[in-house]
């Protein structure tokens, strides 16, 4: 199992965390919020529904957008603007 | 899609089915069993509680420290605020089952341990098991650590002893020798020695029972000592130092960019302050909300067992035991472990035990399974069951939101799973108990020794996300080209 952090094309980062539990896909979000620019798109999949409300909380503290929450066969994908 | 919906209510109504299906076949087997069936479904409500709250303790300290992020912090001080409400009506009306803890430092210790622990295994002994209603496999490992974790700890003695203060095993077998219900033979473990020769002498304080308050009467007494002092004011005064430290300088930042927006003077006071307190507390709705259910439930809960013990003229399921022949079961005091509340971590310390009693390992030589807690068979564990319906209700929850999903635990997760699990089991039991039994229940009950482990929770929550920033930074450094 591993997790992918991957640059889609300028400015679009990819970061898959599916498999991982609390609290890997919050604290793996954060940092890769971290190393993006502002302005840059993040999309985030995950599958643990535990992580995703504290992921809410921390895009909306740190400014940033959730421009898009959608589901996929049981992943979760969340789009986010860095603020 | 909606074929998944209807898999998911099926699988939902066939679970919720099975557990009135056995409350049933207990009823009918012996009208004491509703003692059991009590625990049963308390336990499935705080699953389908915590599950959809996300109400894990561990994420209180981790995702405060990790992210920012205050809302299971809020939603556990909520959920203690409505806690110790109800705990002070039944208190007033001698209705409580609730009993303190040994007061002293090693709260503070098993804390600290179990902190570290709840963080690595990625929740804490109540979320690990409605986690594992939601298939997550990382936390049926957690919860594996935490059983056998605590089941070996309790029992192993040996050259273990040697590491004790000689006045810890002097006392223990003084007392062993003048306590008649202490069987000498049954002080074996290490941890015999420590819980006889070391705790026994600690002071169990309920604030409401000290003298400052001898002279207050009826609720007012529960509700200045218990609920005011001992859980409102330290909570408030926690929100506000969570506000003050980690939400006031980016509410402020907001505030302020709004009012130049509006081309308003930037300048804030009192009310922008409050403003953003209760924006904190409302941020997340669904953890406050059953923060409220949460804190209720487990009033309710100390209530409904506090009847059945009325109804059948007994004050420990062991005496219903007993009735039905079941001695087999009961420690060397006739009882079994039977808290007549929320609860978690010992009845996993017997479900463990029972396994390892089942292989050969001969556990009830010692205190705790032999002389407190009694090791009954599984299906006649009350508080097992209340585990286990936290474990279903969580399950029920999670299906009919569509968040179900069997994920294996691989690689560094089981690690994690089982070494933070472990040492929640230490920590519990260092501590004698856990996020519920030693903070949670402690404190609303006006227990002063639940804070101390609740500090303990969060220095080792503190320490517990320090490693993982380290760990992540540098597997994200050395595995992501991107990076």
């Amino acid at each position: 199992m591993a997790m992918k952090f991957e640059k889609k094309e300028d400015g679009k980062y990819m970061l898959d965390v599916c498999g991982y539990v609390c609290p890997h896909p919050q604290i793996y979000t954060k940092k890769s919020l971290e190393k993006i620019e502002e302005g840059d798109i993040l999309e985030l999949v995950f599958d643990n529904p535990s992580s995703g409300e504290t992921i809410i909380q921390m895009i909306d503290q740190g400014g940033h957008e959730l421009l898009e929450k959608k589901e996929e066969g049981g992943k979760l994908i969340y789009i986010i603007e860095k603020g | 899609m909606e074929n998944v919906e209807k898999r998911n209510q099926l699988w939902a109504f066939i679970v919720t089915g099975a557990m009135i299906l056995i409350s049933l076949i207990y009823y009918s087997a012996n009208i004491y069993y509703i003692y059991l069936v009590v625990y049963i479904w308390f336990g499935f409500a705080y699953g389908m509680m915590l599950q959809y709250g996300r109400f894990c303790m561990a994420s209180a300290s981790r995702d405060l420290f990790a992210a920012g992020v205050p809302r299971m912090a809020v939603g556990v001080l909520i959920a203690l605020i409505f806690f110790s409400i109800v705990g002070v009506f039944l208190a007033a009306t001698n209705m409580s089952t609730f009993h303190a803890g040994p007061l002293g430092t090693h709260e503070l210790l098993g804390g600290i341990i179990f902190g570290v622990g709840m963080v690595l295994a990625g929740g804490c002994a109540s979320g690990s098991l409605y986690k594992i209603g939601e298939g997550n496999g990382t936390s049926i490992l957690s919860i594996m650590g935490i059983s056998f974790g605590q089941a070996i700890f309790v029992d192993i003695g040996g050259v273990f002893n040697g590491l004790l203060p000689q006045s810890w095993i002097d006392n223990a077998q003084a007392k062993a020798a003048a306590i008649s219900w202490l069987p000498a033979d049954k002080l074996t473990s290490w941890f015999d020695h420590y819980f006889v020769g070391y705790i026994f002498d600690k002071p169990q304080v309920i604030l409401s029972d000290t003298a400052a308050f001898a002279g207050t009467g009826g609720v007012m007494k529960y509700f200045l000592a218990n609920s005011l002092i001992n859980t409102i004011l330290p909570t408030i005064l926690v929100i506000f130092a969570i506000y003050y430290f980690f939400m006031r300088k980016g509410h402020l930042k907001r505030t302020k960019k709004a009012l130049k927006k509006a081309g308003k003077e930037e300048k804030t006071g009192l009310g922008d302050e409050l403003t953003g307190v209760w924006n904190m507390i409302t941020a997340s709705q669904r953890t406050t909300l059953m923060g409220v259910l949460i804190g209720i439930t487990a009033g309710i809960h100390i209530l409904a067992m506090k009847g059945m013990q009325l109804r059948f003229g007994v004050s420990n399921f062991g005496e219903l035991l007993t009735r039905m022949g079941h001695v087999g079961d009961l420690s060397s005091k006739g009882t079994v472990f039977d808290p007549g509340y929320w609860y978690i971590t010992t009845q996993e310390a017997q479900f463990a035990g029972w396994i390892m009693e089942k292989v050969g390992w001969n556990v009830t030589d010692d205190v705790f399974f032999g002389v407190m807690n009694g090791l009954p068979e599984l299906w006649r564990n009350p508080a097992l069951w209340m585990s286990l319906g936290i474990i279903f209700g969580a399950m029920v929850m999670s299906l009919l939101n569509k968040e179900f999903k069997w994920k294996l635990p691989k690689g560094e997760l089981i690690v994690w799973g089982l070494g933070g699990g472990l040492l929640m089991g230490i920590g519990a039991r260092v501590a004698l108990g856990c996020n519920i039994g030693a903070f949670f229940i402690r404190v609303a009950g006006g227990d002063p020794g639940g804070w101390l482990f609740g500090i303990g929770m969060v220095i080792g929550g503190y320490g517990g996300v320090k490693f993982f920033n380290w760990w992540t930074e540098r597997k994200m450094a050395k595995e992501m080209e991107a990076f």
